[in-house]
């Protein structure tokens, strides 16, 4: 495929695909991403902010530029050439996403917005058809809004009843707890495959064994899980997984809801229009087949192939190198910035992915990003879309450094560096 | 650092340190609530009019090192005016902070001057002027003030 020579073309050195962390050449990668070479307030960038978004190789920005260039065309409705050329590129990113996730048809992979439109589908399109009054919906503590207000919303509509799952002093979910409000009267369980604002990475297998044991179903959130782990549907056994392209270095406005066939196939349409429909008169509309009757009107084209770009760039460096590679910068930098006395590490969970939540002893969240900012250190301030997870600790906000692929020990030093001159100006 | 001098100077990091008028005012004529949703600035302003005149001012709450001082700075200074000349004020310190040109010199500023370096730093006027955009509301009968 030609996305395919593209990621390829970018990696010629077989040795970064050995699944050895040995091999693993991260200045190499970083010449893969342009914008890292940029300076901010004459600094070199150090961008830690990569689970808000994830910065973009260049296999995926070329691969934009070249669908704009030389296949621009609408998919599923002409005979010419270029729609003929758009559509294979556009459904071929079906079947790298089937593959990245591990689903077993190609008819389960819709392409949407990200992982907030799918959420919203599962809510509106499932939900108001299998939800009602009596009912209960799980979802824990420390889930982001977007998976916490689809909920809200399908329970005002129903009359269900919203349980939360409390999490642990450290971030984790208390399974103990979990069990005990599970019966008869749940019918969806809803978590996020890691927190974006304390990293935690959640047992979503046994979450969702559980939750199978009483007949619900189970939505994860893989906002946070796509960048950082090699994402099995079959083996968590979840009926929904949602992501976004934009957190796994493709582009923002593409994402992919993943559903079982059956329960794809017994859902009402979400929205109407054309390319969801097999045939329409006014007085009947028959709905197109699966993805498509999820799909209506003309979808974000050069976001989906570009999202084919960025998996396919992900897996010609090997998602698992990328998570021992993560993994590394996360202990280093756990380590480091527990040496500062000031500090307090938020969110201390023994399976973590490459994201930590701190605050420094009187100084606010919000001006340790202003300072570090002027260093050229990006990194996020604030409640993370998670405010009840705020309250939970009794903090207002926090600051937050995550890691991806391109990051180094280096950069780690300079945020400790930087934390040192807020300390400075607050001293 | 020049830049972050010129945004936290030391009248700024006093009053985070020590904020003045930071208590409620039991004998207030209007409170509200302002809070920045974005990055959860929350503070209550307290206000005793008594006609005219801002006889009192106080305030509680939690947020940023700008937010803080300049809702403590800005008690000090609409203290014991009219609501007109509050008013003023506010428009005053607006423009100080949105680097504005205003007819107003850095003497007449007082205290506000400390938030002149707030105008190179654009993703912080929000902070500078939650507790005056709050302090605004309660003189127009709001009960809650958001800002983003």
């Amino acid at each position: 495929m030609p996305e395919a020579t593209v990621a390829r073309t970018a990696h010629p050195d077989p040795s970064l695909t050995l699944g050895m962390t040995a091999t693993y050449d991260v200045e190499r990668i970083r010449r893969d991403f342009p914008i890292l070479s940029r300076s901010v307030h004459g600094k070199p960038l150090v961008y830690l902010d990569n689970a808000a978004t994830t910065q973009k190789p260049n296999a995926v920005i070329d691969r934009i530029v070249r669908y704009y260039r030389e296949e621009n065309a609408n998919v599923h409705r002409g005979v010419h050439y270029l729609s003929e050329i758009a559509t294979s590129a556009y459904e071929n990113v079906r079947t790298t996403v089937k593959k990245t996730i591990n689903a077993r048809s190609e008819k389960e992979i819709v392409f949407n917005g990200g992982t907030t439109e799918g959420i919203n589908l599962i809510a509106y399109a499932w939900g108001r058809k299998n939800v009602a009054a009596g009912d209960e919906i799980i979802i824990s503590a420390i889930e982001h809004h977007s998976d916490i207000v689809p909920w809200q919303m399908l329970c005002q509509a129903t009359g269900a009843t919203l349980r939360i799952i409390p999490v642990s002093d450290e971030g984790e979910l208390l399974l103990d707890d979990y069990a005990k409000l599970l019966s008869p009267r749940t019918k969806l369980v809803a978590v996020g495959h890691a927190s974006n604002a304390l990293g935690t990475i959640n047992p979503v297998k046994k979450i969702a064994e559980m939750a199978h044991a009483y007949g619900a179903i189970v939505v994860i959130d893989g906002a946070q899980g796509i960048p950082h782990l090699r994402i099995d549907v079959q083996d968590i056994g979840c009926d929904f997984y949602t992501f976004s392209a934009h957190k796994v270095y493709g582009p923002t406005g593409s994402g992919v809801l993943y559903g079982k066939e059956a329960l794809l196939e017994a859902m009402p349409p979400y929205e109407g229009g054309g390319d969801m429909i097999l045939s329409v008169s006014f007085e009947k509309t028959t709905y197109n087949a699966l993805p498509y009757k999820f799909e209506a009107g003309t979808p974000d084209i050069a976001g989906v192939i570009a999202m084919g770009a960025a998996l396919e760039y992900v897996a010609s460096i090997g998602v698992e190198n990328i998570a021992a590679h993560e993994h590394d910068l996360l202990l280093y930098a756990t380590k480091r910035l527990q040496e500062i006395d000031q500090l307090r590490i938020i969110g201390t969970a023994a399976h973590k992915a490459a994201v930590i939540s701190f605050v420094l002893e009187g100084v606010h969240p919000h001006d340790i990003g202003t300072i570090l900012d002027q260093e050229g250190i990006a990194i996020r301030t604030g409640h993370h879309c998670a405010q009840p997870l705020m309250l939970r600790y009794n903090i207002p906000a926090t600051g937050r450094a995550s890691f991806a692929m391109y990051n180094t020990r280096e950069e780690v030093d300079a945020l400790v560096a930087g934390i040192g001159k807020v300390l400075e100006v607050f001293g | 650092m020049s830049d972050l001098r010129e945004l936290y100077q030391q009248v700024i990091l006093d009053h985070n340190k020590n904020p003045r008028n930071f208590h409620e005012l039991p004998e207030a004529t209007k409170k509200v609530e302002g809070y920045n949703p974005l990055c959860g600035d929350h503070y209550t302003i307290y206000l005793d009019v008594d006609g005219e005149t801002i006889r009192d001012v106080g305030f509680t709450g939690s947020g940023c090192a700008i937010s803080k001082s300049s809702a403590s700075v800005m008690t000090q200074t609409i203290k014991g005016k009219s609501k007109e000349e509050a008013e003023r004020l506010f428009q005053v310190f607006h423009k100080l902070v949105t680097g504005e040109p205003g007819d107003t010199s850095t003497v007449e500023l007082g205290r506000l001057a400390a938030f002149s370096g707030v105008s190179e730093f654009p993703a912080r006027v929000k902070c500078a002027t939650l507790a005056w955009h709050t302090m605004r509301g309660a003189l127009e009968g709001k009960e809650v003030i958001s800002t983003e």
